[in-house]
C-alpha cells in the first residue's frame, strides 16, 4: 500500500471530527459485544453462573460505564443516519454541518430522557 | 510558458476508469453499512429500552428475566437479527479500520485473520445459545427460574 503523500487529506471542524467520533464509537461497540455475547452466553452454563457474571455488572462504577456504552450508541447510531442523508439526500452535503448540530441536539434530548431514570435504578440500589 | 505545457489528454479521449478491483465486493459492503445501520437503530434501541428502562432496569437482570424472553419468538428474533447485523456491520467496519491504518502487509492478514476468527466464534456461540436455551433447565434452584417454569 502506497504510504500518504506530503500534507494531509484531513481539514478538521465538523467534518472530520464527527468522523473520528463515528469511528472511535464504532470500535468501542463492537468490542462491547464481543464480551456481551459471550457472557450472555452464560445462560448455557447454568442459572448460577449468569446471575454471579451478571451481578458484578450491577455496581455503580459498571452502571456509570453502562451511561457510557449508551452514549456512544446514540451518537454513533444518530450520526450513522447523518451520514447516510449526507450519501442520499440531494441537499445533504450541503446541510451536514447543520445536521452534525440536530445529531448533538438529538442525543442531548435522548441522554436527558435516558440519564435520570438509569442513574436512579444504579444508584437507589434495587437489591 | 510553452515548456511548462501540462501534458493534457487529446479532447474526446473515452473516459476509461481504471478498476482496482474483481468485484463489487467494496460497493454492496458500503450499502449493507447504510441499510443495516437504519434497522440496528431500532433493534437496539428496543433492546436497551427493555433492558435498561423498563422497571427496576439493569437490576431486573437475572436468568430468570432473561429465561422470561427466550420463551417468547419474538425476542428470540429480535435478538438473533440484532446478533447478526451488529456483528456484520461491527466487523465489517473494524476490517476498513485496519485497511486505513495497518500498512504492512502481513500486519494486515493477522489483524484480519483474528477479527474473522472473533466474528466466527461469537456469531456461532450466540446463534446457538438463542436456539439451545432452556428456561427450566432440570435440576436448577426453582427460585432462579422464570415463572413460566411453575405454570
Ligand atoms: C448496558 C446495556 C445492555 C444491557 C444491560 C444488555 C442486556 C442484555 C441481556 C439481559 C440479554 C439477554 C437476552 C435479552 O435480554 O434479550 C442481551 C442479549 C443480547 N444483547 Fe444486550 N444489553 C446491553 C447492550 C447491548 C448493545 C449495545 C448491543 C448491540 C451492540 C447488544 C446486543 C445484544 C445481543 C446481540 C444479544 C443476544 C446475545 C446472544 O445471541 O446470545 N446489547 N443483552
Ligand atoms: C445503532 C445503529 C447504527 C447505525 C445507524 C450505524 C451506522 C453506521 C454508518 C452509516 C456507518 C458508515 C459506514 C461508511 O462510512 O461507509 C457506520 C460505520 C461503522 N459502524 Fe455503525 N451503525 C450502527 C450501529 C453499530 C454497531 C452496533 C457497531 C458495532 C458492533 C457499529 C460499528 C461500526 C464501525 C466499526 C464502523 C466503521 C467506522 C469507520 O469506518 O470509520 N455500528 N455505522
Amino acid at each position: 500500500m502506497p504510504s500518504a503523500p506530503a500534507g494531509t487529506l484531513y481539514r478538521g471542524r465538523e467534518g472530520m471530527w464527527s468522523w473520528v467520533a463515528h469511528r472511535v464509537t464504532g470500535v468501542l461497540i463492537f468490542f462491547f459485544l464481543l464480551v456481551h455475547v459471550l457472557d450472555t452466553a452464560l445462560v448455557r452454563v447454568s442459572p448460577e453462573a449468569y446471575n454471579a457474571v451478571i451481578s458484578t455488572y450491577q455496581t455503580e462504577i459498571m452502571g456509570l460505564g453502562e451511561a457510557g456504552l449508551v452514549a456512544a450508541i446514540v451518537f454513533h447510531a444518530f450520526n450513522g443516519i447523518r451520514i447516510i442523508l449526507v450519501d442520499f439526500w440531494a441537499k445533504g452535503p450541503k446541510y451536514q454541518r447543520v445536521m452534525l448540530w440536530v445529531v448533538i441536539g438529538l442525543f442531548a434530548v435522548t441522554m436527558a430522557g435516558f440519564l435520570p431514570r438509569h442513574l436512579m435504578n444504579v444508584f437507589s440500589g434495587g437489591h | 510558458m510553452a515548456a511548462g505545457t501540462p501534458d493534457l489528454a487529446a479532447p474526446r479521449e473515452a473516459y476509461r476508469r481504471k478498476k482496482s478491483t474483481r468485484t463489487n465486493y467494496e460497493l454492496y459492503g458500503w450499502v449493507f453499512m447504510r441499510a443495516s445501520g437504519v434497522v440496528l437503530l431500532v433493534l437496539i434501541f428496543g433492546h436497551l429500552f427493555v433492558n435498561l428502562m423498563v422497571g427496576d432496569g439493569v437490576h431486573a437482570i437475572d436468568f430468570a428475566f432473561v429465561g422470561g424472553k427466550w420463551t417468547s419468538p419474538f425476542w428470540q428474533v429480535w435478538d438473533l437479527l440484532m446478533l447478526w447485523l451488529a456483528m456484520i456491520h461491527g466487523t465489517n467496519g473494524v476490517r476498513t479500520i485496519i485497511n486505513d491504518y495497518a500498512e504492512r502487509d502481513t500486519t494486515r492478514l493477522v489483524l484480519k485473520l483474528a477479527l474473522y476468527l472473533a466474528f466466527t466464534i461469537v456469531v456461532v456461540a450466540g446463534t446457538l445459545v438463542i436456539f439451545t436455551f432452556s428456561p427450566c433447565p432440570v435440576g436448577a434452584d426453582p427460585s432462579l427460574l422464570p415463572s413460566v417454569c411453575f405454570s
